[in-house]
């Protein structure tokens, strides 16, 4: 389509990336996610001129709404959360193509109203067929809404138009109801056409480990088992589960992010450089990465999984997860995990990577610390270096995104005395305010159809073999081990890293 | 805070910065780049604010260099350097330095900011008003990696522009350029939602503003098509029309906000185009710091070619006056293009195959601009 249009040059980079005409669908449009970050990330990109003139929006769901309360929905949304400022002009044209269809998702009539909505809109905005349809529904609608998409007709393609769907995570509770979710979806829209939404993975920082690693030339000579002594990954959440207790109870941490987020991020990690940034080589270098990893041999040992008791949480008293409204007293769900892995190939092996997640812990905090080995040789004494830690690189995933690296400088004064500082690169000080949402990011790539940031179906099922082995041997042995909210896991955690003499950082 | 240094020197502004900072307890501050701000008393104050709101996006330390006129013999034989340097809140996210040049010193300004550049980070310079003719020669304009001009402010833009093309270097640019990526951007949306040729364009707005010179002359560029440029009361660009093999296009903007889109055989849509301030401006061209070839191959193809592509472009010629000796050989080319225009018009398909020598022909003149003596050198020894 653009590469024939003569005013488009990919030498004239101030040209932004403009999708081309579409719109976007919301199933779940009344939901949480839909309102703080879909229909303000909608927004953002109108605002910044990427969406197409007659981009169109519709909502669908149970209310009974009429277009107007769904465009005033949207427009209290958009002031409340967009990132950058209300403008008239914007949302005059983005008013144009908003729609809502009232239904629910096994109502025939509901999905034959969203079609003529669709051609409607064909028509009257222009949007030339192209659909793309987000499910921001929980996962037991999944296989109805997909199959309804089928039965209306609403995912085939006409005449070089696209229909797309977007999905949520959880992709699955396991390998085999991943393979079954893969298996309903692929039946309906082409693996091509299906973007799965992993939000981490449109976030600047985490897109930064690659021009990090890849277009410099200091890091990537250090990063790999000669220099390298540990990895750790943290994600650390400081709520609790609030009023998710349907959907947590039985899932737990472990499924809910390491098999998704902290696996993406140990596969950008850890993986070789792609021959090319484009979604094909990057997908095969995730997958032989994720291929490469390696239980533990003993689960009992080198994986940890905890639940939070009451305590206090940042000057707040808070119950324990047992106690939380919904959750039966007797639940083994993990509220937190650590596991270790090892990645089989020759620039890891024996290279321990440490992965951990819980709620209720510290402070909440995403970040990727690559921790290298001690110098072999000192020609300083013991006294001098006493204070000295290992030298480190932490990628800040957030908040406050960046990149600290750690070594040791000497103590001004006439004694010898080396201790730990840090060098900060900061996002938010070398280019403030740019950062756009991580949403904006990934709704722009489904329209325009660039599935690099999307894992794929091939990298679900891997990280689900991953994880199954350690889920089961936790299903069928002890239980979760209690550490007090507020506090960074439970001792057990820092047990399994001190046996090898290692220990956490305080992120 | 404010630091105000009378009759100084770049060292003890830069040490003055070095105090700044450790008193507001941010020892060091991740900047990104260095933007001097060449200007007179008089615009200072708006282009410092449009400057220090586009740190937000784009922390920076910013040089304001503020030439003193002096209006009598003794000021002219005393020389004076006074500085006010903000860091902190008042200076956005960067730091930045005012300086004030009395007497001499004042054709020496790089001598000041040279010392006062940040280490490694790029160099923009950026004259609001007044800009040299030739950019990258200037010793000011030399030190940078990008130089940023604004013909808007000039006194005869359409000269200037075609003064411009003859003295581009990579790394200049110009706010009118900047001002129109909105149009590109939707422009080329419209011709995405199309499968179809375009065989004329017109653009309409003010006179007197480059934007629509340097929008037709890239339209022109790039689509090997007469463009016609109209003039309308404004505010800046108005319209484009373009003519193609599937119907009129057209994105009008009568009020300077919200335009109208229409594409025959659907329907027309309302996009936002809003004119927008400079320090979004400045924040665009802050964004990118490599040489913007597409502006360079827009701006060369030249005011007078636009002129020749369709009959009665040519602005009356009385303003053109001043600068006629430059002109000559174009006016000696305009009826001969002049003819092919008319040719061109109402049979477009023609057009299409006669472009490239209608290219090579009209691109003589510019091209033989600096040497211009050659061809008559030529005819005489014949």
């Amino acid at each position: 389509m653009s590469s024939s249009n003569p005013l488009r040059d990919p030498a004239d980079r101030r040209l932004p990336r403009i999708a081309g005409p579409s719109g976007l669908v919301i199933f779940g449009v009344t939901g949480d996610l839909s309102r703080k970050k879909l229909m303000p990330a909608v927004y953002d990109l109108a605002n910044r001129g990427l969406l197409p003139p007659g981009f169109s929006l519709v909502g669908f769901a149970r209310r009974e709404w009429a277009h107007e309360d769904f465009a005033q929905e949207v427009h209290d949304a958009v002031k409340e959360h967009a990132r950058t400022p209300f403008r008239e002009e914007v949302w005059q044209q983005l008013i144009q193509g908003m729609r809502f269809v009232q239904g629910t998702f096994d109502d025939d009539d509901a999905f034959e109203r969203l079609r003529s909505t669709i051609e409607e809109l064909d028509k009257a905005q222009g949007t030339g067929g192209n659909f793309a349809f987000y499910l921001s529904v929980p996962p037991k609608s999944f296989p109805v809404v997909i199959q309804q998409l089928k039965k209306h007709g609403l995912a085939d393609q006409k005449g070089g138009s696209w229909r797309r769907a977007v999905i949520e995570k959880p992709f699955g509770h396991d390998l085999k109801s991943a393979e079954e979710l893969n298996k309903v979806v692929h039946e309906v829209f082409a693996p091509d056409q299906v973007f799965r939404i992993d939000h981490y993975l449109g976030k600047e920082t985490v897109q930064n480990i690659l021009a990090l690693r890849f277009a410099n030339t200091m890091f990537e000579p250090i990063w790999n088992r000669s220099l390298v002594d540990h990895v750790q990954i943290t994600m650390a959440e400081d709520i609790g589960i609030g009023g998710r207790a349907g959907y947590y109870d039985g899932i737990g941490a472990a499924r809910d992010v390491i098999q998704n987020h902290l696996l993406q991020l140990l596969a950008l990690t850890a993986m070789e450089e792609p021959a090319s940034f484009d979604a094909d080589a990057l997908a095969a270098e995730k997958t032989k990465v994720l291929g490469a990893v390696k239980l533990p041999q003993d689960l009992g040992r080198d994986t940890v999984r905890g639940q939070y008791a009451a305590g206090w949480q940042g000057g707040t008293k808070v119950r324990g997860y047992l106690e939380e409204d919904g959750i039966n007293a007797s639940s083994k769900t993990d509220t937190y995990a650590a596991i270790k892995l090892e990645i089989d190939n020759r620039r890891w092996a024996g290279v321990p990577f440490y992965l951990r997640t819980g709620k209720r812990l510290g402070r909440r905090v995403t970040e990727i610390a690559v921790v290298f080995q001690r110098a072999p040789h000192s020609p300083f004494d013991t006294t001098a270096t006493e204070e000295l830690g290992s030298n480190a690189i932490v990628i800040r995933v957030q908040p406050d995104e960046g990149v600290t690296v750690r070594f040791g400088s000497k103590v001004p004064g006439t004694s010898m005395e080396i201790r730990d500082v840090s060098m900060d690169f900061a996002y938010g000080e070398s280019f403030t305010e740019s950062s756009p949402e991580a949403y904006e990011r990934l709704i722009l790539d489904v329209l325009l159809g660039d599935s690099n940031l999307f894992p794929r179906t091939e990298e679900v099922e891997l990280s689900w073999k991953i994880l199954d082995p350690i889920e089961e041997y936790w299903d069928s042995n002890g239980k979760p081990a209690q550490y007090p909210a507020g506090t960074w896991g439970p001792v057990e955690a820092d047990e399994m890293l001190e046996r090898h003499g290692r220990s956490w950082r305080r992120p | 805070m404010k630091i105000d240094l009378t009759d100084t020197t770049a060292s003890k502004i830069n040490k003055a910065l070095v105090q700044g900072r450790r008193a507001i307890g941010t020892p060091a501050v991740g900047m990104v780049l260095t933007l001097v701000i060449v200007t007179d008393e008089e615009n200072a104050y708006d282009a410092l604010k449009a400057a220090s709101d586009a740190s937000h996006e784009h922390p920076s330390r910013t040089l304001v260099v503020i030439k003193r006129v002096s209006r009598s013999p003794r000021d002219r034989t005393q020389s004076r350097l006074d500085a006010e340097v903000r860091v902190g809140a008042e200076a956005g996210t960067g730091e930045t330095v005012v300086l004030r040049l009395y007497g001499e010193v004042a054709d020496h300004a790089q001598s000041v900011v040279l010392p006062l550049l940040l280490p490694d980070a790029p160099v923009v310079v950026w004259w609001p008003v007044n800009a040299p003719l030739d950019p990258a020669k200037d010793p000011l304009g030399a030190l940078a990696q990008r130089r940023v001009t604004d013909t808007y402010a000039s006194e005869q833009p359409v000269r200037d522009l075609a003064t411009r093309s003859g003295t581009y270097t990579p790394g200049d640019t110009d706010l009118s350029w900047t001002r129109i990526t909105p149009w590109r951007s939707m422009l080329a949306a419209a011709l995405d939602q199309v499968t179809c040729e375009v065989r004329a364009v017109e653009v309409e707005g003010e006179e007197f503003n480059p934007s629509c010179e340097l929008l037709a002359m890239w339209l022109a560029d790039r689509l090997d098509v007469p463009v016609k440029r109209s003039l309308s009361g404004g505010p800046g660009l108005t319209a484009v029309r373009m003519d193609t093999s599937c119907g009129a296009i057209t994105l009008d903007r009568a009020d300077g906000s919200l335009a109208t889109l229409s594409i025959e055989g659907q329907p027309a849509r309302g996009v936002a185009l809003k004119r927008r301030d400079t320090a979004e401006l400045i924040a665009e061209e802050l964004r990118r710091l490599d040489p913007d070839d597409t502006y360079a191959s827009a701006l060369r193809y030249g005011v007078d070619r636009l002129k020749a592509s369709w009959p009665g472009n040519a602005p009356a010629p009385a303003k053109e006056e001043p600068v006629a000796e430059k002109e000559e050989p174009v006016t000696k080319g305009e009826p001969k293009s002049d003819g092919r225009g008319r040719l061109a018009l109402p049979a477009p398909v023609e057009t299409a195959a006669k472009a490239p020598a209608a290219e090579a022909t009209a691109q003589a003149p510019v091209k033989q601009e600096p040497p211009r003596l050659e061809p008559v050198r030529k005819a005489t020894t014949k």
